[in-house]
């Protein structure tokens, strides 16, 4: 075709040039494992659930969230988040608040009245539960989901377990508690209270499988020499009897003995219950202090008072013996034989809880390992269709990793009641702080929650921390880097000096030109969120 | 200043686009519709700064004048590597003539256009530092005296790179190229004021001069289309890394550019006749060592027989920048 005058070339001609042969090494999209997720004991998909959260689409968000986890106000409550302790954005100023977006995004199903995904189609099987605490509810709702008919049976008066019966309204408030509980119910789980198994082997004729999951309920004890007068009781059924109507009555004074959470719990819940003085008596020192700092922070703001190396020797009517200790080279108490005494109304002990395993008495093949039953890989015990999960096998004890559990155990049950193996997806190499660059995120400070003023905080079982609200829930989201997972910020797609970078349009992400890529690495390195890498090509 | 950076949408403006922002908050390189001015197959080489910032600068010219925009070429690399005959990358109007008279040439376009009627038609003349502050520079002054109503263009890359690295006006002090001392006490480029040329054009008192680089998008965006908006003559210098010439890897080009700018060795700000109108802060400064480390065309100054005194007075030329041009703000990292 002759071209026009004064035209030497045509527009666009070098398209023929393919200049992708000169590559070496080629550009290929990715996901990466953001750490968040990779630190959550209960396995959720956070930075999954924050991009559309950062889109103001919390129903999917939360819809996102509970494929895993079906606690999310319990959990933006309660968990110790170790994905935020693990957040990238952490070395940039503050981590994510992703345990408060979680809180806001379980509240908010709570005040929409969000229902799950109705069950698959029905498999005719039949899994027993024996335990409605956190594992036992999530193993029946991801069960439920999957097409099993499923019951729980519970000893206790009410469904919760340690949610109810151990940790204190003032952290969670239990009418959040009752409403992601009757959700998981809505599926058609049955719930049986006040029935406690006896025998599993017996209880657990007429269902294919079972999963274990009653906790660990019994508190601890340390001998200590105590006169007729003197008042203790331990904490597990003191927490225990704060859900009843009379409040148990511990004096003016309260000694508390123990450094875990449960300790810091007690403690709390004597000021609120009127104690002028609620001591905390710990062995060994803050830094070594098996509760969670923050708790030990607010429980101190709250008046609290903690004192450190240092055990009790003998307990009398309203005087405690207290012998002083010191650290060895291995960080082991050490005892110095210099005592002192202390007034005390009441003692507290707080050292630690063992599983009732009087249920599996009898049981063949079972391994039992300082008080808890041992579990495969699969979460099944040594007796074939019987698994277990939650405090009572051996692991941190906490809410979130019992929901873990809960959900991995019902994986397992799913594939050996079909007759398969469970195989979990390959992970992901892991989007760690070196594949993200910085550069290209806003400078924006955590959001911080509302505390409760410090009287009612001292006075009141009201709950501490408030929750976030619908413009700062956004904000808070919006600080997530999406650290190894496109959020389509477009970067590549500006940044190739060759054109050579497609972009295929909302939520489809880019794909590569190899017919012109050069391999230059551009958009390996301007990716902020590292979901790109060079690969070599074959020679 | 006029650019207005978006807060805390997750990226604010620093990434070319994001899902979060609304359409009209993108830059133009999000655009699934872009003009793609310079298309592939192009002939630059892997992670050319100057490919990049032409696309950048070109679209955004074609998006401000409704895609009614002439371009007119210096000879130099861009030329070269665009339209080595018969291929052409462009895909806008096109013309090349001479190394040194991409001024006049466009000159004489926008008289045409004028004598034609033609209101419309737009034209952006284009050239590296070569074609700008040596050869060309004659057209040039003569363009900006004369008020022309063209908007010219450098795509400044510190030296001669299609030819082999020759030195140039506008290469700075210490850097190697083909044409300096290999060796001896002070090896590479002399020191000495160079051209600079935006502000030999900022003494012409023309309507416009800006600087830019290209890991600034939105800042470079913004002043092209602010330039397009204005009639006159009008002068963007534009900061393009080239790896080549300069020894740098080709994936970090961007990150370069952005050196450059955090570290104050390359004052990004605007003017309007003769007054400097606004400058883009530094937001995260660095030291002019992280900048001039990654260059092998520096590599004398480091190792075994480090010039740390030559890098001090580097680094005196970046502190009267920052001093100069007021590119840090007091107690602030400068972050919008």
């Amino acid at each position: 075709m002759p071209k026009p005058f004064a035209i030497t070339l045509k527009p666009g001609t070098s398209l023929t040039n393919l200049t992708g042969t000169w590559r070496t090494e080629r550009p290929v999209y990715l996901d990466r494992l953001p750490p968040c997720n990779n630190a959550c004991p209960a396995g959720e998909n956070i930075q999954g659930w924050l991009f559309h959260a950062e889109s103001g689409d919390y129903e999917q968000a939360w819809r996102t969230l509970v494929q895993d986890n079906p606690l999310p106000a319990i959990m933006g409550r309660v968990c110790y988040h170790p994905c935020e302790s693990s957040c990238n954005r952490g070395q940039l100023d503050s981590s994510v608040g992703i345990n408060s977006v979680e809180r806001f995004l379980g509240d908010e199903a709570i005040r929409r009245g969000w229902k799950f995904d109705a069950p698959a189609a029905t498999t005719g099987k039949s899994v027993l539960i024996v335990g409605a605490g956190p594992s036992g509810l999530s193993a029946a709702y991801h069960l439920a989901r999957m097409g099993h008919s499923v019951e729980i049976q519970e000893a206790g008066p009410l469904v919760g377990g340690m949610m109810r019966f151990g940790i204190p309204k003032y952290r969670l408030p239990r009418d959040v508690l009752d409403a992601e509980v009757q959700r998981i119910l809505d599926l058609g789980v049955t719930l049986r209270l006040n029935t406690k198994v006896e025998n599993i082997e017996q209880s657990m004729q007429g269902f294919d499988a079972a999963f274990l999951a009653v906790g660990a309920h019994i508190a601890k004890r340390a001998f200590i020499p105590a006169g007729d007068a003197a008042h203790i009781v331990d904490a597990v059924s003191l927490l225990r009897s704060m859900e009843n109507e009379d409040k148990p009555m511990l004096g003016r004074r309260v000694v508390v003995y123990g450094g875990g959470n449960t300790a810091i719990d007690v403690a709390r819940t004597a000021k609120r219950l009127g104690a002028t003085d609620a001591i905390i008596v710990y062995r060994r020192t803050r830094e070594k202090m098996p509760a969670h700092d923050f708790e030990v922070e607010e429980a101190l703001q709250e008046g609290v008072m903690i004192k450190w190396l240092s055990t009790i020797k003998q307990a009398d009517e309203s005087m405690l013996t207290v012998e002083k200790m010191l650290l060895d080279d291995k960080g082991m108490p050490q005892p110095t034989g210099e005592y002192e005494t202390m007034e005390a109304d009441s003692l507290v002990l707080a050292l630690g809880q063992d599983v009732d395993l009087s249920l599996l008495s009898g049981v063949p093949d079972l391994e039992i390992k300082n008080g808890t039953v041992v579990v495969s890989d699969n979460m099944m015990t040594g007796h074939t269709g019987i698994f277990a999960g939650g405090d009572m096998v051996p692991s941190e004890r906490t809410v979130t990793v019992a929901v873990g559990h809960g959900k991995k155990a019902a994986r397992h049950i799913d594939a050996w009641l079909r007759g398969s193996a469970y195989e979990p997806m390959p992970k992901h190499e892991l989007a760690d702080f070196s594949r993200i660059n910085p550069w290209y995120y806003s400078d924006a400070d955590k959001t911080v929650r509302p505390m409760l003023d410090m009287i009612r905080r001292q006075t009141s079982f009201d709950e501490v921390q408030g929750g976030l609200n619908e413009t700062n829930a956004l904000f808070e989201a919006r600080r997530c880097l999406s650290c190894g997972n496109c959020f389509e910020c477009d970067n590549c797609y500006g940044v190739c000096p060759d054109n050579a970078v497609i972009k295929l349009g909302p939520g489809k992400r880019f794909k590569f030109n190899y017919d012109y890529c050069k391999g230059c690495g551009i958009c390996m390195t301007e990716c902020p969120c590292g979901a790109i890498k060079m690969v070599p090509e074959e020679t | 200043m006029g650019f207005q950076p978006v807060k805390f949408y997750q990226t604010g403006t620093y990434t070319v686009g994001n899902r979060l922002l609304a359409p009209d908050e993108r830059s133009v390189q999000a655009d699934q519709a872009r003009s793609n001015s310079i298309n592939s197959g192009h002939r630059a080489c892997q992670g050319c700064g100057e490919a990049l910032g032409a696309r950048y600068a070109i679209d955004a010219a074609m998006a401000e004048s409704n895609n009614q925009l002439i371009a007119v070429n210096a000879t130099g690399c861009l030329e070269v590597f665009s339209t080595p005959y018969p291929e052409s990358s462009w895909q806008v109007p096109w013309i090349h003539s001479l190394f040194g008279n991409a001024p006049a040439v466009a000159t004489g376009i926008a008289a045409a256009m004028k004598v034609k009627g033609r209101h419309d038609v737009r034209v952006v003349a284009q050239g590296g530092d070569g074609g700008t502050t040596d050869i060309g520079f004659g057209c040039l002054s003569g363009m900006f005296e004369r008020n022309d109503d063209v908007l010219y263009i450098c795509y400044d890359n510190e030296a001669y790179m299609n030819t082999g690295v020759q030195r140039s006006s506008a290469t700075p002090p210490a850097a190697r190229t083909a044409t300096t001392m290999p060796v001896g006490a002070e090896p590479g480029n002399v020191f000495g004021q160079g051209k600079n040329v935006p502000e030999i054009a900022m003494a012409h008192g023309i309507p416009f001069v800006a600087t830019a680089t290209v890991a600034d998008l939105r800042d470079l965006e913004y002043k092209v289309r602010r330039a397009m908006g204005m009639h006159g003559a009008r002068y963007i210098h534009i900061f393009v890394p080239c790896p080549l010439g300069w020894g740098t890897a080709s994936h970090d080009t961007i990150r370069i550019a952005r050196l450059a700018k955090e570290s104050g060795m390359f004052p990004v700000f605007e003017a309007e006749h003769g007054e400097v109108t606004g400058v883009l802060k530094i937001r995260r400064k660095v030291k002019v060592e992280d900048y001039l480390m990654p260059q092998k065309r520096f590599a004398h100054l480091f190792g075994k027989h480090a010039h740390p005194e030559t890098v001090a007075r580097i680094q005196a030329i970046a502190d009267r920048n920052i001093r100069k041009y007021g590119l840090l703000d007091e107690g602030s990292n400068g972050d919008a």
